[in-house]
């Protein structure tokens, strides 16, 4: 399925702050749109703007699928893959059960150990969340993104802990998700390495 | 397996696995309602006249130790995400997550008060009352426990404000159950069951959609 996003007119209004105004920008299929800005600026707040989690002050985000525009937000949400800033990671089940789960959520159809097997967890399977190191959740984290199969991806801050061999994983799964038509959505202060657009968010004011 | 059920099987899992709370919750449960006979004196009488009541409040109290993690602990670390994001409406993630709430901690409550009641020297009639009415009445302290952990989802120490939320909420319940222990002792029916299962009804059926919708205000907070 190809869509595309289109936001416009958007404004975000964290705590009585105005983060930004008046942000319209559009992401075609297959593209990769790189969100930069200090710390504050709201990159954040914009991604979980397009996911539907947080309302705008004022603007829409609209998804263009083939079947027609999608402006709810809760409809919108069906499309995400997300990565936040945290892992969603259980300190009391093991890998293998934690992304039977997320499978199993999302109704993926897809085996857990292929993504296991792709970002490198194959022989921590049987290991419980709690003794993962940090850029081990962020692989978990990016295994279930794989498993759960949707075509927008909104990841914020992905090559945070992960180690070279890591950063390269992520760079080559994102290239082969908007390879296949996909769209990307990456908050990041290190560079992917890839060729992308870049959109700017200015300081707080 | 559905999406349901997935987050349902979850829930129970880390309940009952090390620092889920149900166990916590059970040992709790015991410990209150042992420690009260203690403190009153061996007077049968005065003990199986407040039994109901006791394990009642008992029941309660123990199910809310558990109650404040519900929500909490996804919200802390990104799950909250990730299942408002998945093809589960929030409201049945809700009810999932309450209903493994009640397996893990309602049902064991239910099915240990048989066994407690005979520190209280409660005849047949009664403890059988006991446990119908603690099988009936706990889903509707899970469920608006429930709703309770949803508001204070965000909230440091929330734990501390949900008891002040939830326990005037439970009032009708522990009313009526205790109540129907009292009316299969001494015999004038008085309909408790009926009300405790009206009230056990709707709690059920609402508290979902209040639940969700308090989710949803978090996360966008």
């Amino acid at each position: 399925m190809f869509i595309s996003l289109q936001a416009d007119q958007l404004t975000c209004i964290r705590s009585y702050r105005v983060l930004f105004r008046d942000l319209s920008f559009c992401v075609k299929p297959g593209a990769l749109l790189c969100i930069e800005g200090p710390n504050g600026a709201g990159k954040t707040s914009l991604l979980r703007l397009i996911a539907g989690l947080l309302h705008p002050a004022a603007g829409t985000v609209r998804l263009l699928t083939e079947s027609g525009a999608i402006g709810d937000a809760e409809e919108r949400g069906a499309f995400v893959g997300w990565i936040g800033h945290q892992d969603a990671v259980k300190p009391q089940l093991t890998v293998c059960e934690q992304l039977l789960f997320f499978a199993r959520l999302y109704r993926s159809v897809r085996p857990p150990g292929e993504a296991m097997e792709a970002f490198g967890l194959r022989s921590l399977a049987n290991v419980p969340g709690q003794f993962l190191s940090a850029g081990q959740k962020r692989r978990l984290g990016l295994a279930r993104l794989m498993l759960c199969d949707r075509p927008l991806w909104l990841l914020d801050e992905p090559l945070a802990a992960l180690d070279a061999a890591g950063k390269v994983l992520v760079a080559e799964a994102i290239l082969a998700h908007c390879r296949s038509g996909g769209l990307v959505l990456a908050a990041t202060h290190d560079p992917l390495g890839l060729d992308c657009e870049t959109l700017h968010l200015g300081a707080a004011t | 397996m559905t999406p349901f059920i997935a987050l349902l099987s979850r829930d129970i899992r880390l309940a009952v696995r090390a620092g889920g709370g149900a166990a916590l919750a059970l040992a709790f449960f015991a410990a209150v309602v042992t420690l009260v006979p203690l403190g009153i004196g061996p007077d049968l009488k005065l003990l199986t006249r407040i039994a109901g009541g006791v394990l009642w409040v008992a029941a309660v109290l123990a199910a809310l130790l558990s109650l404040d993690r519900l929500f909490q602990a996804d919200y802390e670390d990104g799950s909250l995400d990730v299942i408002a994001l998945s093809p589960l409406p929030l409201e049945a993630a809700a009810l999932a997550k309450m209903a493994a709430h009640w397996l893990a901690t309602g049902l064991p409550l239910t099915l240990l008060s048989s066994l407690l009641a005979v520190l209280y020297d409660l005849p047949w009639p009664g403890a059988s009352a006991l446990a119908a009415s603690l099988l009936i009445g706990t889903p509707a302290v899970s469920a608006i426990g429930g709703i309770g952990a949803a508001l204070t989802l965000s909230i440091r120490r929330g734990g501390l404000i949900l008891p002040l939320i939830v326990l005037p909420l439970l009032a009708p319940a522990v009313i009526f159950g205790s109540g129907a222990v009292l009316a299969a002792l001494y015999g004038n029916a008085n309909g408790s069951l009926y009300f405790l299962s009206a009230f056990s009804l709707l709690a059920v059926f609402l508290s979902p959609f209040a639940a969700a919708a308090s989710v949803r205000l978090n996360l966008a907070g």
